[in-house]
């Protein structure tokens, strides 16, 4: 374990707005699959990524109902990359910025994450081989 | 470890968040011990103009009582001597003149940002 690369993520945006996101999943999963430890700090909207709450929904304009459409949600994105970091042997411990969690009332998270302070952030920085912010534009 | 924050994107959400968050992630992280500094590009050169007021939102009977400071939320980071810098061409696009800006922030031309990233060992952009 002490030799395997560990890397930082940082993530703003919240869910269902920006392609960054599905974009910074398929980083996490890469990182993830190739064995890498991982560190996400989520920050701001996207404290809202693991909240549990998510639900799917019909499409009227599909002209399918809820199970038909199968909507895609982050916080079975989250959970699927805890199991399969579990699966690696890796690490993937995803904070979420508290007060950020506080001001949008989304503590209800998916199992396996936490909640902590920016200094957080610094601590994954420091001890990790490289950071990536990916910020909302 | 020392960071370089670009701040490219201004304004986000801060009136409903009283500042701008990556201003005070910085100001979280230098409490944290980071060795940090900031460079303002884009419409985040405002964010180095010293006369800035975001005060009167009303809705109805509800006021702010505590607008975002921008401006003193910038200068305390000076404070901190946390170097904070802004690129000429910006600032010039936008006429903003030097003697607007808050005193202690350093500009300097896009021909110079190679080197000023140099100087760092990450570039956090946001």
């Amino acid at each position: 374990m002490a030799d395997r690369t560990t890397l930082t993520f940082l993530l703003m945006d919240a869910p269902f707005e920006n392609a960054r996101t599905t974009t910074a999943f398929r980083l996490l999963q890469a990182a993830v699959s190739r064995g890498h430890n991982v560190n996400v700090f989520a920050y701001e909207g996207a404290v809202a990524l693991p909240f549990i709450r998510q639900r799917g929904h019909a499409n009227p304009v599909h002209g399918r109902d809820a199970a038909q459409e199968d909507h895609p949600l982050p916080r079975n994105w989250v959970a699927e990359l805890l199991r399969l970091a579990g699966e690696q042997g890796t690490k993937l411990d995803w904070v979420n910025c508290g007060l950020c969690v506080d001001e949008r009332g989304v503590e209800e998270a998916v199992e396996g994450t936490r909640r902590g302070a920016p200094a957080e952030f610094w601590k994954m920085a420091v001890s990790s081989h490289n950071t990536l912010v990916i910020a909302t534009k | 470890m020392r960071v370089l924050q670009i701040i490219e994107t201004a304004y986000r959400a801060t009136i409903e968040e009283q500042d701008d968050t990556v201003v005070y992630m910085t100001h979280a992280l230098h409490g944290a011990g980071a060795t940090e500094s900031v460079l303002l590009r884009g419409n985040a050169v405002n964010y180095a103009v010293a006369d800035q007021d975001a005060s009167g939102l009303r809705f109805g009977t509800w006021r702010q009582s505590e607008p975002p400071r921008i401006a003193a939320d910038v200068a305390s980071l000076l404070e901190k001597h946390v170097d904070v810098f802004a690129v000429v061409e910006d600032l010039e696009e936008r006429g903003l003149r030097e003697e607007m800006l808050i005193r202690g922030i350093k500009t300097l031309p896009r021909g110079e940002l190679a080197g000023l990233l140099e100087r760092f060992d990450q570039i956090w952009h946001w």
